[in-house]
């Protein structure tokens, strides 16, 4: 007896964080006029948040569950006019693309809400951390970011939450990018407000590249709608004029619609909106030389933060081109696929050797997203069915390890207050619980064959040969490098002589394995069984593909 | 006498439409007398604010009482349209705000909330005319009769040099500006012997018919066009004319500021697209785009650019404030423009893009400068380092002050975002006509300066939410309830409308119908 039908399904998965963020706000008005205790209404904020993040979790479960692979076209729909005048419905559904990731969005962000709670701890591992409430806040020792200010902390986490899940599951354009700006003011606070101590910079730097970026595909969504026909609407009237409808406007596209708009300022229409929107995805993914906000950002963040920036809010990036450019603009797509693979191996390769130079680990596994993404930007680049599947399934298995790669981080960080790795040593004997789930992370992670990032790349690599062979056989070295840097920090953090400063550390306690062991295990069984996802994508991706012709 | 009679009863006829005007002007006289008969009451403050409220809301009655329907009044110095009552709302709602937020202040002592409010009806009177003026003459007094109050209520700080000063620039700038639009209409007139809006069109065609020169007259006009357009832009603070703004928000008293910012640029705009769009587009609705107005004068063209200088040297010169009035100012400046680019596309989609964004303006506008007023009343300081810290003081204020700037920022789902978005709606609607290219070229310009604007838009946020306070105030007063609860609907309004904005584009929509003559 699920309460979640086809219909409601992603509607309670977006909007339930949203529920649960109103009912914190209207916790903190009661606060402020009742005179509520601080301890209890921490407390609720925090189940609140947990309740409520864990619904949408929970549909978004369902909705794997009831996705149907064989069917094509958008699922689970629901479309309904919003404002009639501008012809803007609110039309959320799921197809191939985008049912992973709301899988993906709804796991990460439960994940990151269980990362943020104070609770499970040891009382030593508390007290390191700085999580117990003992008055002191010291730059040398500061309190923990699941202490301070939680009822704002957890609203704001919330509502990010709902723009996330909200941007993977809108089918309107300006639904679209209204979930994808609202992600930005609470993505600001959580790490301007709860981040290290250079949180201004990271978090100002972060919000004004994705504006910038947003802007540009704000004007190339408008030409989209101004060119495009009318379509009919949720009520079964016709669209005044125009369409905000990405199903139609994907039809209209591979109509060949946008590639006979008259050219603006003399360059080709399906060109010039292609450009603009790819420069505001590619902000988000990061792509060289657009990429320099994330390692700024997560060094800054919070771990939870880092664990949703890099476990969901890096993938809209791809999820984007694939949604907009491939679906709407084929013809363009196939103009530019060159461009996108050199990018791609650039992300890869040099991302890669920035990463061999870094003394400060979460940087290292910033700049290693960096680089893994460009794998899905070679992978979708060469068009073929091999390399957009390893693309989409490379979202999902980063979106696995990433996080716990920044959660392995947020383990070490609570308990020394640093992260240099040449400062560490010898931790295996110390602690081998965490050492353990490290290097299965960190194996996971440079594409050990028998965990899940190992078939993503091969996927990659494989689709890619026969169309950019060279492009390929450069990104293979990173390979090399890849191991190479994983390798080295290992060597550097556990292995050797122990430094007695961290002999007394205490090893992993629940509130870190209950985040660590389900993301393990599902590293795990996607590295033996990949087509639990490959399975519910390959279609709609492979038809996706097949509609970009060259221009 | 015989022959004067049909205009005595011409206009007496038209005096039955002009009813909320007459409500206004005897309201400012009320007003002076309620300020004498309440002079030594203690409750003056409220009887004051009770008695401008009633006057405003008699306005209000006689304006929803108005017949429907566009006329022509006193022989087409103004007109009754949809428009001109579309603006006359916006302005009462300026002026309800303004009284409220006003009554309980420190800005104005007890003593002298009677001239203000009375001075306040005064100009509202003046905006009225301004938005329905369809007379080159009319205009100009109406601009006059706006300019003259706001002179006066911009000094109103008696023995404060800042006021003085704002008083005096606003004076001599006030003065130029007006002189220059003064001059600008006789040339107008000398070329096409009308002072009538509705005939101007008609008379540029008839002029190019004639055997004068046709890059001669074609100049004369453009020139006497930019004339005119230095009298309204100086209304509106577009920039060249826009020197005057941030030293007179500064030095003006913060409720009046908010209501500069708002009430006389609205009507800046109101007599801009009944001029520029209204007269000089002809008689049909749909001008041919940039370059091609009525006569081949390039009226949009010019607008576009001043639109294109406005926003960027608002912008730009509003990162380096630390004043957050200055702050506020320069963020008007900039807001001018954007919405200027409304004017430039000249079409009905742009009319009501300015209408729609002039709307939102007033709400977010409004609320940001009562926060302002807060944290002044609190810390006697305008300063940006007295900022922080208001997140933990005054979590309310400070969130709806977030809300209004990051809707002055333009991101969705706030209600600055909507209008945004029917503003650059506008503009690409012009792209694929005549002129396309520079269309193209002003949307990209307007998109690079809203990510500009968030940096300083943020840095207010920072201040409030993220920096450590240098000094910790002393324990503050809980602000009074009215302003609470101002801001609060404020924020609210601002979130709705975000999400749900049909009203709004019903209402302009319905008000598009500018009388043409």
């Amino acid at each position: 007896m699920s309460p979640f039908t086809e219909g409601n399904v992603l509607t309670w998965a977006t909007f339930a964080p949203l529920a649960g963020a109103a009912l914190i706000v209207l916790l903190m008005i009661v606060r402020a006029t009742a005179g509520l205790g601080k301890k209890g209404v921490d407390d609720a904020s925090r189940w609140i948040a947990l309740v409520t993040s864990g619904v949408s979790f929970l549909a978004a479960v369902a909705a794997w569950r009831l996705y149907d692979p064989a069917v094509p076209g958008a699922q689970l729909v629901a479309h309904t006019v919003w404002i009639r005048a501008f012809n803007v419905e609110y039309f959320v559904g799921a197809d191939g693309l985008s049912i992973s990731m709301v899988l993906l969005s709804g796991l990460v962000s439960f994940i990151a809400t269980i990362a943020s709670m104070p609770w499970w701890t040891g009382k030593k591992a508390a007290e390191m951390a700085g999580m117990v409430e003992d008055g002191h806040d010291d730059p040398a020792h500061p309190k923990h970011f699941s202490v301070r200010m939680v009822p704002g902390y957890m609203a704001m986490l919330l509502l990010l939450q709902t723009g996330m899940m909200g941007t993977f599951v809108a089918l309107d354009m300006f639904l679209f990018y209204v979930f994808w700006e609202v992600m930005l003011l609470p993505m600001y606070f959580l790490i301007g407000v709860w981040g290290g101590p250079r949180k201004e910079y990271a978090a100002i730097k972060f919000f004004l590249y994705t504006l910038a970026g947003s802007v540009l595909m704000l004007l190339a969504i408008i030409a989209l709608y101004y060119t495009s026909q009318p379509a009919l609407l949720a009520d079964g009237t016709m669209s005044a004029a125009h369409t905000f409808n990405l199903v139609e406007l994907a039809r209209q596209g591979r109509a060949g619609v946008f590639a006979g708009a008259a050219p603006i300022m003399g360059f080709a229409f399906t060109k010039i909106v292609f450009v603009g929107l790819f420069i505001g995805f590619a902000v988000k993914i990061p792509m060289f030389p657009f990429h320099t906000w994330l390692p700024d950002a997560h060094v800054e963040a919070p771990t939870p933060i880092s664990v949703i920036l890099a476990g969901v809010l890096l993938k809209m990036g791809i999820y984007g081109i694939l949604r907009f450019n491939y679906g709407v603009l084929p013809d363009a797509t196939a103009w530019a696929a060159n461009a996108m693979a050199v990018f791609g191996v650039i992300n890869i390769v040099y991302a890669a050797f920035v990463c061999l130079a870094q003394k400060d680990l979460k940087k290292l596994i910033a700049y290693s997203s960096v680089s893994h993404m460009g794998f899905s930007l070679l992978g979708m680049a060469s068009m073929t069915p091999q390399g957009i599947s390893g693309a989409v399934l490379n979202l999902f298995t980063h979106g696995i390890i990433s996080p716990m790669l920044f959660l392995i981080v947020g383990v070490i960080y609570d308990r020394a207050h640093h992260r240099e790795i040449e400062r560490f040593g010898g931790l295996a004997s110390a602690l081998p619980e965490y050492s353990a789930i490290m290097g299965l992370a960190f194996f996971a992670s440079l594409g050990l064959p028998g965990l899940a990032g190992f078939i993503s790349e091969f996927l990659v690599f494989s689709g890619a040969f026969p169309v950019f062979t060279l492009y390929t056989v450069i990104s293979a070295t990173s390979v090399i490098i890849t191991a190479a840097y994983y390798l080295w920090a290992i060597h550097r953090m556990f292995l050797g002589k122990l430094n007695q400063t961290y002999a007394h550390y205490p090893d992993l306690v629940w509130r870190e394995r209950i985040t660590l062991y389900p993301l393990a295990a599902i590293a795990i069984v996607l590295g033996f069984y990949p087509q639990a996802i490959l399975g519910t994508i390959n279609g709609t991706l492979h038809a996706l593909v097949q509609n970009i012709r060259p221009l | 006498m015989t022959e004067l009679l049909p205009l005595v009863s011409a206009n007496l006829a038209s005096a039955v439409h002009f009813r909320p005007e007459l409500a206004l002007t005897f309201g400012t006289v009320a007003l002076l007398v309620a300020d004498l008969r309440w002079k030594r009451d203690a409750a003056r403050r409220t009887w004051l604010a009770a008695s401008a409220l009633a006057v405003l809301a008699i306005t209000a009655g006689l304006l929803a009482a108005q017949p429907a329907g566009s006329r022509a009044l006193f022989n087409g110095m103004i007109a009754s349209d949809a428009f001109a009552t579309f603006f006359k709302w916006l302005f009462l709602a300026a002026a309800a705000l303004t009284v409220l937020i006003a009554a309980p202040g420190k800005d104005f002592p007890a003593a002298r909330l009677g001239e203000f409010y009375a001075l306040l009806m005064a100009i509202v009177l003046g905006l009225f005319l301004m938005a329905s003026a369809t007379d080159l003459l009319m205009a100009y007094l109406a601009i006059e009769l706006v300019s003259m109050t706001s002179y006066v209520l911009s000094g109103f700080r008696k023995g404060d040099r800042r006021a003085a000063e704002a008083s005096l620039k606003y004076v001599i700038y006030g003065g130029v500006a007006s002189g220059l639009m003064l001059f600008g209409m006789s040339y107008l007139y000398g070329l096409l012997r009308t002072t009538s809006f509705h005939e101007l069109a008609g008379q540029i065609q008839l002029l190019q018919a004639t055997g004068l020169p046709a890059a001669a007259t074609r100049l004369t006009l453009v020139v006497a066009l930019i004339l005119v357009a230095a009298g309204i832009g100086y209304k509106v603070a577009a920039v060249p004319w826009h020197m005057w703004c941030p030293d007179v928000y500064e030095g003006a008293p913060t409720p009046f500021t908010a209501f500069l910012s708002v009430g006389p640029k609205a009507a800046g705009f109101a007599l801009a697209l009944r001029f520029f769009y209204g007269a000089l587009s002809g008689p049909s609705p749909v001008a041919a785009g940039l370059g091609v107005a009525a006569g081949g004068l390039p009226w949009p063209a010019i607008i576009g650019i001043i639109a294109a200088i406005t926003m960027t040297l608002g912008n730009l010169t509003a990162l380096a404030q630390t004043s957050v009035k200055r702050l506020l100012a320069y963020s008007s400046i900039a807001h001018a423009g954007y919405t200027l680019m409304g004017l430039s596309a000249a079409s009905d989609l742009g009319v009501q893009a300015v209408m729609i964004y002039l709307l939102v303006y007033l709400v977010m506008n409004v609320g940001a400068f009562l926060a302002v007023i807060l944290v002044a009343e609190a810390t006697g300081s305008e300063s940006l380092l007295d900022y922080r810290g208001l997140g933990r003081r005054h979590p309310l204020a400070a969130t709806a002050f977030a809300i209004f700037l990051f809707s002055l920022t333009g991101l969705p789902p706030f209600a600055g975002f909507v209008g945004k978005w029917y503003l650059f709606y506008a503009v690409f609607a012009r792209i694929g006509g005549p002129g396309g290219n520079w269309y193209a070229g002003l949307a990209a310009i307007g998109a690079i300066n809203t990510a500009i604007s968030l940096y300083y838009y943020v840095r207010v946020v920072r201040a409030m939410f993220i920096d450590v306070p240098a000094r910790e105030p002393a324990a503050v007063p809980a602000p009074p309830a009215l302003y609470q609860a101002l801001l609060g609907a404020s924020a609210i309004a601002i979130l709705v409308f975000g999400v749900w904005w049909t009203p709004m584009v019903d209402w302009t929509g319905a008000s598009l119908q500018i009388f043409r003559g």
